[in-house]
């Protein structure tokens, strides 16, 4: 009977597909349950088609091995031409080699990358056969049951059943739950990095199933979309009516979370899973050295050319000579014919190409890849970029870009979550016009500083940190002296210590360290909030009406109320973790109809407060999952609370603590968000005994003082996006069962939704003041959210409603229609407050900054933070200097604007540093030491008028003069944009950092790409080439792993060419005295190994492991990072000096046993075979020469190198009498070494063809050393102070014992002692050395600084504060702050001006910096000039109605108002 | 790549602050060995290259080279040699007239004699060189052009060469003997060293033995055959186009140097490497009581066969003693003379160089 109905229904289903088909074929996917066909044949299974779960990463097959890899391989252009060269030996009349002996090399090369190949496809193989043999349950109709079945068993149409902790096999559309929700939670972190647990809901026409379901009544038909890598995107049908959307769509590769049991048909599987399709392998991008290289390359093909051409024609004249007589020893064609001269000279000229083709580095692509692997090895192996924490490293995604690394010369970084942790503070917040300082809060955020510096003087410091609080203290403290306190607190960055602790406590809780949990509420606020609930629950309990409440006390409560509610945090309990907390009062579903909506909301049914006696309700809420709807507790209930608290319940009375001492962990609840910033947000509330107890699609339970556990009815949820800025919910509150819309946002977004105050003066001065401190937090560096609020009565609900729904169902532009739907709703809120996030920076950022930008490293900071907020972490992350002057570029609308602003600095000389700037660069230097000290801050939509076409290099000529870039406000698009032109407009090298999915195209437009793997995700780590657990890495990586990269590299390639060269023009001297016939005297066996064999070891091992500078060094010195910028190491002519080297070198290791053996009796290969070895040794020692560090690794494969030549050649030569024509080198080897002769030449011959390049060598150490050289002159001098173990110091800003390094720096350094005269005293050092120092170096900067100081306060009453007076102001107030620096800095500092001056007192590019750095008082005169330079911008500007600020600067309306709060306030 | 060491089963439920993500298999720390060579911190040496460090080595290079230049150049200088052209290209010359009408067409050979003096006695072994000039040994296809087998005394080889040989392959249908380019064209000249003391003209010893490597004439080259009757193994090839005399009877005096084995014919094959050669030709062997050659005239007879003219080519006659680093040349002792002086030069230059600049940098770095 069964099999009738199922047969009958199938050939309906098949119609109907066939119907489908026709129309949407292209379009859509149509799946059945496979459970239909299980009898019929499979040809008749309309899922067929479809690709099944089987996942096949493997490139190729055994048969197809072969042939594909081949095919691959030859994509290469320099392996065809190897080939080709290898094959032109098969033909008689040109043939140098013997054919299979030429086709050697091709082949191991050919050979050896194919054996990688392999290697790796196997691995991916045996990967792919471990997933496709994870078990899943499959329904299988015969037995009625879910059966265990492999993944790749798995078929499109199949129901399984997953359980909790199970990995999605496929991806997989939800139609059944036992969540009594119908909900599902995934875990997507191997999908997209996000540990937050995302919920999926049931398809919504199987949401009524009570009973479980079962899958043998399925019959549904399943139209979706084709396959697509979108992850945030699935939309399609279920039996014609019911939409399906992402929300139903469980991924492959997700973890099924708090959820026992779900069941779901399969929709995509295997190769067509959207986690599959977003799966792309590493990228290739080809680095900036091997352009260069490819450069030279061809060079050498044009060398190898002339070559050929010189030797054909040559040896055309060589016959011509003759005439007819064709002499004894010129072999006739095989013929017997007579070949003419000319025809001869055509195939000579072949054969040549065949002879010299060693000049072309065949095994230089093979090595470069292979030094490459290692580097990256390395780099991975790198403890000190290994975070412990995230038990992460650094990871190389893009193999063969590390030597840009070295290279780099702009960096375009995101802020948040790269600059800074992405780990929100709640600090301080705004509520109706009041500001609650949290001062208390603050305080404990010292604390955990405090904590931290205990444990950092274990572990050396890391310094540098308290002079950067200062900084920015006082920059602000210049302003709001009140504030200055909280702010020169603690925006310490989180310390290891803190976080150590953060990442136990809460490893699988996002955001939620215990300095982002435990917040001191502010006592006032508290007391209000106290005092409201009580009032409130007053109110409530005798049904008066809720207006009686006072509205500032109502904004409070309403405050705390939408920062509980407006968010998509999941709460979970600790001891269960990922098991959602169900505080269920009544079970209802979001309003879908308007139906649902009007039984809803009839008056009867509200159905707030039923109980009187708290406790008892209480103790009954806390065990049953589906209590009462709200609880009640009188004023006095404390005691009830408390005892409720000790008793600790499951649900966690987190919230009801009586007193304000921070919750204690044990049952605290845990929140799970999807940004910390909501997070940060709830903790807050929570604090102040608001807190989130649970969350349900259509409900969230909030606990409120005196109020007890309240149930919102949620009505909906309008999701957080970035063009609107904000989020809100719709909710039905409780007590007064009003329609409430809550809306967090930013601030910009919400200001201008606020109703504008028609009435009350209150209302506007609570909208003024806020504002005020809305500017005043972001001057200190915090993120601003605004809370608003708005009541809707029933019939505005409804009328939205109506259109909401409408654009929920629509089909087309379901997006568009739901973004117009929530403008609709979101617009004249009521404004409740504001609050101040901190967002820390990241462990030693500003350490970073400062010394990649002494690396000569322009950086770019693009953050589409707003401006305040951005200029402050700006500041505090060294980026922007207190000391420089800031060009800030607001333009409203008119291009114009901007127009005038851009040309003004550049046209009318308006800072005489800016042209100075610019001419150094025009003369085509990067002026490491002079520092550029202009910042310029941007808005987005300035930028977008100076990314327009006719503007972008006035922009890029203000930018580059400046030495920080400030962009704000700014889109990815934007982001990618300024990149792109940076690239490209000034040809630099860029490396773009960024965290999120907004930085993921500037991320890819840049050379270098780097993610940083931290909370938000995966997307930016998978689009970059280089993924970093924290910012600071990023110090080592370039300035350590990228310099060694790009030298080790650099050198390398030099070294590749000069061999290939050097050993080619042997045979071509030789060509001389053959006739140009094309003869060789090196045997061919030697000829065509000696590079693959005899010299491959030593290069590749060099190349691997030369350090030219240590570790330690190149840290402590960022300026020898300039090195690889400015390409030192491999410039054009240096190819050119090589080239001129080896044909030198090669000349004497050619005349030299010419000359020897002029006249003799020696034979052809007794006289090649010692020129070969010659060639050898002098290869081998003048890589000895270039090698800075010689390990064990360097001997032995030196030794190993040349004992493989002469083991190869005497067991070569003893082998075979009759073989190996035509050379037959039998015994020839072994009569050279009885021969004194060749022990003679062995020693002169190297002697004298290295003698130019170590004498040179020897020269350049001595009158013009390079950086690199100095800083290996450091080491040295390092290592000898310190016994030779350089590395216990580590780094050099953490190092334990500054001492030492100052005497390094002293000794090494002879100017420094006339300035600092040697009172290196032991342990006093510290702070008796820096502070009269400090003192004497700012003292002969203090006229000019007073000028202009003075001349700022005349002109500072009659205008706007302006960014440039606040920045002039500054470096009086920092002046006083830089005598506590820590004596590293200071150390440090000094060093650098020593050793800049020494440095650069050689590149004559850098000379006159050098001379003005090296003869002025270290320190004074740049910060003289600066402040000269202010003076006179002013001077000239003032005349006029100042010009400068007017026209750069365009003050937004905020920061006026801001301005005249402050003033008010002061 | 995703998902794989991933353990599903993992229990629900108490798990004590550490469930979750990689579950208990991924406890294992990702943390890097903190090894030397990973780390890049192998003990090193690290030589820096300024005028003070390498100083030392170019006064010690100075210092070494000097004496052993000198002690080679008094070595060469030591070497007496004498040579002779007789190409006959001046019309003075005695084969001026062979020289004239020879080509390699000629049936009967051409004798001249070319008188000369020794003035000093040649005391030790005397080497006898004939040396030609102008003559491309090494040209790529002459090289190639044997067969080695063949040489070896195979015998497949012997009725079929080798390719290479080609056009000097077969002749007439049969296979060339000793077959290629430079079998054809043997230097077949043969000279003969008459003292002149008193009016009596006393041929010189020659020895024709010895004069080849060894492995060559022992391992390189076999007879067909073994040595047996060389008429038999080499019946059915054919002599090479310009040899007079079939490889089976090039010595008429010793049926041991016959065939592939003979030994100017081992010296022949092994070609030169410059255009101007010379190959050792015979053996004066040192007397016990007299010099080897006593000073005073001498007369080669020469039977001119071997054509030259035709590539502006020299013959000539070397007597060279030798010593332990080979016959006269004294461009080694120059060179190391030179290159000697060079460096002491150099030194001294860095050393200038070194007083002036490196006193810049810390005295730290000076003691290598």
């Amino acid at each position: 009977m069964a099999p009738e109905s199922e047969e009958a229904g199938m050939v309906k289903v098949k119609v109907k597909t066939q119907k489908k088909k026709k129309n949407k074929e292209n379009k859509t996917r149509i799946v059945h349950a496979n459970i239909l066909y299980d009898n019929a044949k499979g040809e008749e299974n309309p899922n067929r088609h479809f690709s099944d779960n089987k996942i096949k990463t493997t490139k190729y097959t055994l048969l197809s091995f072969l042939p594909k890899n081949l095919f691959e391989q030859f994509h290469r252009f320099a392996n065809v031409y190897f080939v080709f060269i290898a094959l032109l030996n098969f033909v008689p009349v040109v043939n140098a080699f013997q054919p299979e002996l030429a086709l050697a090399p091709v082949v191991f090369i050919l050979s050896v990358t194919a054996i990688k190949d392999l290697w790796e496809d196997y691995r991916r193989h045996r990967s792919d056969t471990e997933i496709n043999h994870m078990d899943c349950l499959v329904y299988s109709r015969p037995e009625k049951r879910y059966l265990e079945r492999f993944w790749k068993q798995i078929r499109v149409g199949d129901f399984i059943r997953l359980r909790c902790n199970e990995i999605l096999p496929a991806d997989v559309l939800l139609l059944s739950s036992s969540d009594p929700d119908r909900l599902c939670h995934i875990e997507t972190a191997t999908l997209d990095g996000e540990t937050n647990l995302k919920q999926r809901q049931v398809v919504r026409s199987f949401f009524h199933l009570d009973c479980e379901f079962d899958p043998s009544k399925y019959n549904g038909v399943i139209e979706c979309e084709k396959p697509n890598n979108d992850l945030n995107r699935f939309r399609g049908y279920i039996g014609r009516k019911c939409g399906l959307y992402k929300e139903n769509l469980l991924l492959r590769g997700c973890t099924i979370r708090n959820t026992e049991e779900a069941v779901g048909i399969v929709i995509y599987a295997g190769h067509e899973t959207k986690a599959m399709l977003n799966n792309n392998g590493p990228r290739y991008k080809r680095s900036k050295l091997e352009r260069q290289m490819n450069v030279d390359v061809f060079w050498c093909v044009i060398i190898l050319l002339v070559m050929c051409l010189f030797t054909a024609i040559g040896h055309g004249l060589w016959l011509f000579q003759y005439g007819d007589k064709r002499p004894v020893f010129d072999v006739l064609s095989p013929e017997g014919a007579n070949v003419s001269p000319g025809l001869s000279a055509v195939y000579l000229f072949l054969t040549m190409i065949i002879v010299f083709q060693v000049l072309i580095p065949i095994s230089l692509f093979v090595s470069i890849e292979i030094v490459k692997i290692c580097q990256v090895f390395f780099i991975h192996q790198d403890s000190e970029l290994y975070d412990e924490e995230t038990d992460t490293h650094l990871q190389c995604r893009a193999l063969n870009i590390t030597e840009d690394l070295g290279q780099m010369q702009y960096i375009f970084s995101d802020k948040t979550g790269t600059l800074t942790e992405n780990k929100m503070v709640f600090r301080r917040c705004t509520v109706a016009g009041v500001e609650y300082s949290h001062d208390a809060n603050a305080r404990r955020l010292a604390m955990y500083q405090e904590l931290e510096s205990e444990e950092e003087a274990e572990c050396p410091s890391r310094g540098g940190t308290l002079p950067r609080r200062d900084s920015v203290g006082s920059h602000q403290s210049a302003r709001v002296v009140l504030r200055s306190q909280s702010t020169k607190s603690h925006r310490r960055t989180g310390s290891r210590a803190e976080a150590k602790r953060a990442s136990i406590l809460s490893k699988h809780t996002a955001f939620s360290s215990p300095m982002e949990k435990d917040i001191t509420p502010d006592p006032q606020l508290l007391d209000k909030v106290n005092e409201g609930g009580s009032q409130l629950n007053f109110i409530h309990f005798h049904r008066q009406p809720m207006s009686q409440l006072p509205s500032d006390l109502a904004d409070i409560i309403d405050f705390f109320v939408a920062l509980t509610v407006c968010n998509t945090v999941v709460v979970s309990s600790p001891d269960q973790p990922r098991q959602k907390v169900r505080m269920r009062f009544e079970l209802k579903s979001p309003v879908k109809t308007i139906e649902d909506f009007i039984k809803r909301f009839t008056p009867s049914r509200l159905t707030s407060g039923s109980n009187s006696s708290s406790t008892s309700s209480l103790v009954t809420n806390r065990s049953s999952t589906r209590g009462c709807s709200s609880a009640l507790s009188s004023p006095s209930a404390e005691s009830t609370l408390t005892k409720l608290d000790e008793e600790g319940s499951r649900l966690g009375g987190a919230g009801l603590l009586a007193d304000f001492s921070p919750v204690p962990g044990g049952a605290e609840l845990r929140y799970e968000a999807e940004s910390p910033d909501e997070a940060a947000l709830v903790y807050a509330a929570r604090a102040y005994k608001c807190s989130l107890v649970g969350r349900l699609p259509d409900q969230v339970t909030v606990e409120l003082p005196h109020l007890g556990k309240l149930g919102f009815e949620l009505l909906h949820t309008l999701g957080f996006d970035s063009t609107r800025k904000r989020m809100s919910v719709v909710v039905r509150h409780p007590l007064t069962d009003q329609i409430t819309v809550y809306t967090k946002g930013a601030d910009s977004a919400i200001m201008e939704l606020i109703k504008p105050p028609l009435t009350g003066k209150r209302q506007r001065k609570i909208l003024c003041k806020t504002q005020s401190y809305l500017n005043l937090y972001a001057a200190d560096g915090l993120r601003t959210l605004c809370i608003a609020k708005k009541t809707l009565s029933k019939e505005e609900y409804a009328c939205w409603l109506q259109g909401h729904l409408e654009a929920e169902t629509a089909i087309h532009g379901r997006e568009e229609r739901l973004f117009q739907s929530a403008l609709r709703l979101e617009t004249d809120l009521h404004l409740l407050g504001a609050t101040g996030i901190e967002d820390r920076l990241q462990d030693g950022v500003p350490e970073t900054i400062a010394s990649l930008r002494k690396a000569g490293l322009q950086i770019w900071v693009l953050t589409g933070d707003k401006q305040e907020t951005a200029v402050n972490i700006a500041y505090a992350c060294k980026l922007l200097d207190p000391e420089e002057e800031i060009l800030t570029l607001n333009a409203d609308s008119q291009v114009q604007s901007w127009y005038g602003a851009s040309t003004a600095p550049i046209g009318s000389g308006y800072i005489p540093g800016t042209v100075l700037v610019g001419s150094a660069h025009a003369a085509g230097a990067t002026t490491p030491f002079l520092v550029h000290r202009l910042g310029l801050v941007i808005d987005g939509r300035t930028l977008a008028y100076a990314l327009d076409k006719s503007l972008e290099d006035k922009f890029l000529e203000v930018a580059r003069s400046c030495r920080s870039v400030l962009c704000c406000r700014s889109t990815p698009l934007q982001k990618s944009t300024v990149v792109k032109l940076v690239r490209n407009k000034l040809k630099v090298m860029t490396l773009a950092i960024g965290d999120g999915a907004n930085d993921v195209s500037m991320i890819q437009v840049a050379d270098v790409g780097v993610g940083i793997s931290g909370q938000e995700g995966m997307q930016a780590v998978m689009a970059s080439d280089f993924a970093l657990p924290r910012f600071q890495y990023l110090q080592k990586l370039l300035l350590v792993h990228g310099h060694w990269c790009y030298s080790r590299l650099a050198n390398m390639i030099l070294y590749f060419f000069y061999k290939n060269a050097m050993f080619v023009a042997l045979i071509f001297w030789f060509q001389f005295y053959c006739g140009f016939s094309g003869s060789s005297m090196v045997d061919q066996w030697y000829l065509v190994f000696f590079n693959l064999m005899f010299s491959a070891f030593p290069q590749l091992v060099t190349g691997t492991l030369d350090k030219d500078v240590s570790a330690h060094t190149l840290q402590a010195l960022p300026q020898l990072y300039m090195n690889g910028q400015n390409s030192e190491e491999y410039k054009p002519y240096m190819f050119w000096m090589n080239m001129m080297d080896a044909f030198y070198q090669s000349l004497v290791c050619f005349f030299i046993p010419y000359f020897a053996y002029a006249g003799s009796d020696v034979d052809l290969f007794t006289w090649g075979t010692p020129i070969t070895t010659l060639a050898l040794i002098t290869i081998l020692l003048h890589l000895g020469i270039e090698t800075k560090t010689w390990t064990w690794m360097n001997w032995a494969s030196i030794v190993f190198s040349a004992c493989l030549f002469f083991a190869v050649a005497l067991s070569y030569n003893s082998s075979c009498p009759t073989c190996y024509a035509p050379s037959n080198p039998y015994w020839t080897i072994q009569r050279l070494l009885l021969e004194p002769r060749f022990y003679l030449l062995c020693l002169v011959t190297p002697v004298t063809a290295l003698l130019p390049r170590y004498f040179y060598r020897a020269c350049q150490g001595s009158l013009f050393p390079s950086p690199t050289k100095v800083g290996r002159q450091l080491d040295r001098s390092w290592r000898q102070t310190h016994g030779g173990n350089i590395f216990s110091l580590g780094n050099l800003a953490s190092t334990s014992d500054p001492l030492g390094l100052k005497t390094a720096f002293a000794s090494f350094n002879n100017p420094l002692p006339r300035y600092f005269p040697p009172k290196d005293h032991p342990q006093s050092a510290h702070s008796t050395l820096t502070i009269p120092k400090d003192a004497a170096v700012s003292a002969p900067s203090d006229p000019p600084l007073r000028t202009s100081e003075d001349h700022d306060q005349s002109t500072a009453t009659d205008d706007t504060q302006s960014c440039l007076e606040v920045t002039k102001e500054l470096p009086g107030v920092t002046e006083g702050s830089r005598v506590v620096e820590s004596p590293e800095r200071s150390a440090l500092q000094r060093s650098d001006i020593g050793v800049s001056g020494w440095v650069s007192s050689t590149p004559p590019l850098l000379q006159k910096e050098a001379v003005e750095l090296g003869t002025a008082p270290p320190g004074g005169r740049s910060r003289c000039v600066a402040y000269t330079r202010n003076w006179e911008q002013n001077q000239g500007s003032d005349p006029e109605t100042p010009p400068v600020e007017s026209r750069t600067r365009t003050q937004t309306k905020q920061s006026i108002a801001a301005d005249y709060s402050e003033e008010d306030r002061l | 790549m995703m998902a794989s060491g991933y353990n599903a089963k993992e229990e629900d439920g108490h798990h004590s602050g550490a469930p979750g993500n990689g579950g208990a298999g991924a406890v294992k720390s990702k943390k890097p060995d903190n090894t030397a060579f990973k780390q890049q911190r192998l003990p090193a040496w690290q030589p820096i290259l300024t005028a003070g460090t390498v100083l030392p080595a170019f006064f010690v290079i100075g210092l070494i080279f000097i004496p052993i230049g000198i002690g080679l150049f008094v070595t060469s200088n030591n070497i007496k040699e004498f040579e002779i052209d007789y190409t006959g290209i001046e019309a003075s010359s005695p084969c001026y007239n062979c020289a004239q009408n020879y080509s390699w067409n000629s049936t009967s050979s051409c004798t001249c004699k070319v008188p000369f003096t020794l003035e000093q006695p040649f005391e030790s072994n005397v080497f006898m060189y004939y040396g030609l000039s102008n003559f491309y040994q090494n040209h790529r296809r002459y090289v190639k052009s044997r067969d080695d087998s063949q040489l070896n005394g195979d015998l497949t080889s012997l009725k079929s060469p080798s390719k290479e040989c080609d056009p000097y392959r077969t002749s007439d249908g049969l296979p060339i003997a000793p077959c290629g380019a430079i079998a054809n064209s043997l230097f077949n000249d043969t000279l003969e060293l008459y003292h002149l003391s008193n009016g009596t003209r006393t041929a010189v010893v020659l020895m024709k033995k010895g004069i080849a490597w060894w492995t060559d004439k022992n391992v390189k080259f076999r007879n067909p055959g073994g040595n047996a009757n060389l008429t038999v193994a080499f019946q059915g090839t054919s002599k090479p186009v310009n040899w007079r005399t079939p490889v089976f009877e090039l010595d008429p005096n010793d049926p041991d140097n016959n065939g592939f084995i003979n030994e100017d014919f081992i010296v022949w094959m092994r070609t030169a490497a410059l255009p101007t050669f010379r190959k050792l030709y015979r053996i004066i062997q040192k007397k016990v009581d007299a010099p080897t050659l006593a000073s005073g005239k001498y007369e080669l007879e020469v039977s001119y066969n071997y054509p030259v003219r035709s590539f502006d080519g020299r013959k000539r006659v070397i007597l060279s003693t030798i010593s332990w680093m080979g016959g006269k040349n004294p461009f080694l002792g120059i060179a190391y003379i030179t290159v000697g002086s060079v460096c002491f030069f150099l030194a001294v230059v860095l050393l200038i160089i070194h007083h002036k600049y490196d006193n810049r940098c810390s005295s730290a770095d000076i003691p290598n």
